[in-house]
């Protein structure tokens, strides 16, 4: 029998390493496996990569994991933005790498690393200053660029709904990230906010399918607080 | 002191409107932060316009009344919305794919500087701003059929925002159609900025003395 809960955060998070690269999902505060990020923090991993749609806001989550200085390396689309000042902080004394991406590439580039496609041309960032020292090509009569797929040791993702077998359907706008993050690691650690039996997910209504994923923790989460943008 | 002026220069909630006037029933739309965002206020329920978020929502509605917030439902600016009858959820590839793949009919953007030629800057101020905000930007500036931007035809200090050349850093090279200021509506024509319409008692002359480009007469 397939059945990829666990007990615990602890025991979901299990086995990440120092230097790992950790794919965090969730748009703004909706979609974001907070309690895996508090679990990630506890197991005391550093020397991290992390990827994410922001450097964090507020104190919590991956901005408190910044300002842990538990993380070596941020991937993101939005650095600074109001309420980032633990990023700011660390950023300031050059105590943390930022590579920006622009969002639709940070998602292409994600989606690629789960789909086996090494890298791609793009016209996004083509004749910009993101586009220095990367390879161009004129393809089409455009101007291109080349961006790697970003692959995963671990990824983070929130889902609404999950049954035994991990598949996942997602809440509202808490989809954003998730499906393609899980798609792109090793190790795929969801938490859930319901747990359903096995069937009881429409087949036409799943939207990660469980091969995705390899541990699974039930959370009741509270509803997503609205903070600074 | 200069001549008692003709003219008024639009408000925020007029120049979304007037951008509204624009968008035809059936377009497939993004709105960027700020008054582009207003934009949509001012579409009419029954013109059917679907606007798309980056965060995945395709046929997003206006922002619900307090009692009717539904918290995990935010839009790109990570405001509350609704939806309208017939949208759809999409994760963020699938949605940034839409952007790329050129299915947004239009795009509408605020902008630091706007060039002649089409160049667009709006996200960084600086060359060594580096740790700046793109957030989907790029990806929009390249992908959607038609840019066009809103923005104040001149800085506080009164300095053009149109100008023959950016001097901020691009967001991408040639890619705005139209631009919308308090002052007047102009298309970028391989012959460089051509004026589509003014606020009423502005004459050329007026709009070109605060414009760092040649303009003419659409």
């Amino acid at each position: 029998m397939i059945d990829k809960f666990v007990g615990s955060v602890a025991e979901a998070m299990a086995g990440i390493k120092d230097g790992s690269t950790v794919l965090v999902a969730g748009f703004a505060q909706v979609g974001e496996p907070r309690a895996l990020i508090d679990g990630l923090i506890d197991t005391g991993a550093r020397d991290l990569t992390v990827v994410h749609n922001t450097a964090g806001r507020g104190q919590e989550g991956v901005a408190k994991l910044i300002g842990e200085g538990r993380v070596r390396k941020i991937v993101c689309s939005f650095a600074r933005s109001r309420g980032s000042v633990l990023f700011e902080e660390v950023y300031a004394r050059g105590a943390i790498e930022l590579e920006i991406v622009p969002q639709g590439t940070l998602a292409e580039r994600l989606r690629a690393g789960g789909a086996g496609i090494p890298a791609f041309f793009t016209p996004t960032g083509a004749g910009t200053k993101l586009a220095e020292g990367k390879e161009t090509r004129v393809i089409n009569g455009r101007d291109c660029i080349l961006e790697h797929a970003i692959i995963g040791d671990v990824a983070l993702v929130e889902a609404w709904k999950a049954d035994r077998w991990g598949n996942l359907v997602y809440r509202d706008s808490g989809r954003n990230f998730n499906p393609v993050m899980a798609a792109a690691a090793a190790l795929t650690i969801v938490q859930t906010q319901h747990v359903t039996e096995l069937g009881a997910l429409s087949p036409e209504g799943i939207v990660t399918p469980g091969l995705y994923v390899d541990r699974i923790v039930h959370i009741e989460a509270e509803p997503p607080l609205k903070t600074l943008v | 002191m200069a001549e008692a002026q003709a003219w008024r220069p639009l408000d925020r909630n007029a120049l979304a409107a007037r951008v509204a006037r624009d968008i035809p029933e059936g377009w497939s739309v993004n709105l960027g932060i700020g008054i582009p965002t207003l934009v949509g206020n001012h579409v009419p329920p029954e013109r059917e316009v679907i606007f798309h978020s980056e965060n995945g929502i395709i046929g997003m509605g206006p922002g619900p009344s307090q009692e009717n917030i539904n918290r995990w439902l935010i839009n790109a600016s990570s405001q509350y919305v609704t939806l309208r009858t017939g949208a759809s959820y999409v994760s963020h590839s699938d949605s940034f794919a839409l952007v790329r793949g050129g299915h947004l009919d239009l795009c509408v953007l605020g902008a630091f500087q706007v060039a002649e030629n089409g160049d667009l800057a709006n996200w960084a101020r600086s060359e060594d701003d580096n740790a700046p905000a793109i957030g989907g930007a790029m990806d929009l500036a390249v992908g959607a059929k038609r840019i066009w931007i809103v923005m104040e035809h001149t800085t506080r200090n009164g300095e053009s925002r149109l100008l023959r050349r950016c001097t901020y850093p691009l967001t991408a090279p040639r890619c705005v159609k139209r631009v919308y200021t308090e002052l007047a509506v102009l298309d970028v024509t391989p012959q460089g900025f051509g004026v589509i319409d003014m606020v009423p008692g502005m004459t050329l002359a007026e709009l070109q003395q605060r414009t760092g480009a040649d303009l003419s007469q659409a």
